[in-house]
């Protein structure tokens, strides 16, 4: 077992660490740093070995070959697959994956993919866009008239939790506890495997695995029930693959289109012309929502390198990690105009904030529906807002990036 | 002797999605829904055997530039 490295990064070109809040904090400027040093990928030894390819090119070629990269570990974390299964041994390995099918790779992908799409598709997701207004609009209601606000806290956070307890039949009352294990699996990824730490997952699984049974029982017009339902092979779902599924669907589904409304928001309270362009013309916030995808991506998504192998001249070694910045990506000047601009009309925008290839983002058509209705309430209900100066925005640290507190002066009420 | 309406029809503008490359992020749907339709599962494909009408040719073009698989392509 390698020995796990821990403390502060000295060279980010050859010992980042992605789970330190100073990455996402400083993102940028350390991109533009190990390119600008002739970097294409950059390497640690940290968390058993990773790799962070920064260009489009390579994103692409990576997430285009699964049979090279496995989607085995979605997040990178200190415990390698084999460390994992050793201390799990009843895990689903490859090609399933603990959380399918963002975690398995063809064939068992296809398959596994093909039983939610239905579920997420434009024309079932469309008509939610209702619902999510009038969430949107009672969080706001919630604010009461105070003219100091944390949009983080107070409305960002809340809306895709909302959404996704919803669908997969969770109660709403439980979205505090839903939000601790996102903050658990995907913000402390750098943590040690303390007790604390491993109790947590603990009540996680007792709470999801009590949600599945109770709904073996008792069926209901949902997706857990939906699952349990179906097919692959001419089988059912085990348990464990639904188990994993609605841990999927919890997890991705909140923590990313939080993080995407929090950017959107924090990027309008800290450029007033855009703010205004967008509150006088509503029409345009949809491409005005693709261009904070491209500027603000906030997933990363991770692959395992299936053997040794030669990569654009660096040696991966076999269950080594590979970092999928799409968000760099974003940022690559062979393919945008002006990468570093946030241009609220960019028109011609293919970015890849929702993933490249076969594990394109599920959610994707339900995130978009999130992000445009909550900033379409938000300026309506709020036409003029800025940052208060006197409190810290505050970044999440790990694979999703986003802000975690937005302290804002409402100036303007409607 | 001349065809103009067969000669307008084939100088047309046509799209087309490569349903081997589309992973259904539904740019092209969300952007021209006159051209493009998607299926149960959320995969593209064109409308109208491709043809695309002059008026819309601006939105086809945006439908094939924000497509992030670059699985569209038009003929002209």
């Amino acid at each position: 077992m390698t020995d796990t490295v821990y403390g502060p990064v000295t060279d980010w070109a050859t010992d980042f660490d992605h789970g330190a809040p100073e990455y996402n904090a400083n993102i940028h400027q350390i991109w533009d740093d190990l390119k600008a040093a002739g970097c294409p990928i950059a390497h640690t030894e940290r968390y058993g070995g990773v790799w962070l390819p920064l260009t489009h090119d390579l994103v692409k070629e990576i997430a285009y070959d699964p049979s090279r990269f496995s989607s085995l570990t979605p997040v990178v974390q200190q415990l390698k697959p084999s460390q994992a299964r050793e201390l799990d041994p009843d895990a689903l390995g490859a090609p399933i994956g603990p959380v399918p099918p963002i975690s398995s790779d063809p064939p068992f992908h296809a398959d596994a993919r093909r039983i939610l799409l239905p579920a997420f598709s434009p024309k079932q997701i469309d008509p939610l866009r209702k619902e999510v207004e009038e969430i949107c609009n009672k969080l706001i209601d919630d604010m009461g008239d105070a003219d100091i606000i944390d949009a983080a806290v107070q409305y960002t956070q809340h809306i895709p939790v909302l959404v996704v307890a919803q669908m997969v039949g969770l109660p709403l009352s439980d979205a505090d506890r839903f939000r601790g294990w996102v903050d658990m699996v995907l913000g402390g990824i750098g943590a040690e495997r303390t007790e604390e730490r491993l109790a947590q997952f603990q009540a996680m699984d007792e709470y999801l695995t009590k949600h599945i049974e109770d709904h073996i029982e008792n069926p209901r017009d949902d997706l857990t029930t939906y699952l349990l339902n179906s097919e692959i092979f001419g089988e059912k779902l085990s348990p464990r693959h639904v188990f994993g599924t609605i841990l999927l669907l919890i997890i991705a589904g909140i923590d990313t289109t939080w993080s995407g409304i929090g950017s959107s928001l924090w990027h309008l309270a800290s450029n007033p012309v855009d703010r205004r362009r967008l509150v006088e013309n509503p029409e345009k916030i949809p491409t005005a929502t693709e261009e904070f995808l491209r500027a603000y991506a906030p997933v990363t998504m991770a692959r395992m390198v299936t053997d040794d192998m030669e990569f654009h001249g660096v040696q991966m070694k076999k269950e080594d990690r590979v970092l999928l910045p799409f968000p760099a990506a974003n940022r690559d000047e062979k393919q945008f105009a002006n990468p570093a601009v946030v241009d609220i009309e960019r028109e011609e925008n293919r970015h890849a904030a929702f993933g490249l290839g076969i594990h394109r983002c599920i959610g994707s058509n339900l995130a978009r529906l999130e992000m445009n209705v909550a900033i379409e309430v938000f300026l309506k209900r709020f036409p003029d807002f800025e940052l208060d100066m006197s409190e810290q925005v505050t970044w999440s640290s790990g694979q999703v990036r986003g802000p975690r507190n937005l302290p804002f002066r409402i100036n303007v009420r409607a | 002797m001349s065809y103009p309406l067969l000669s307008s029809y084939a100088m047309r503008m046509r799209v087309h999605v490569d349903s081997s490359k589309c992973q259904g992020h539904n740019r092209c749907y969300a952007l021209a829904p006159e051209l493009f339709d998607v299926d149960d599962l959320g995969n593209a494909f064109e409308l109208n055997d491709g043809v695309v009408p002059a008026a819309l040719e601006d939105k086809a073009r945006l439908a094939v530039a924000n497509c992030p698989e670059f699985a569209i392509t038009i003929e002209d």
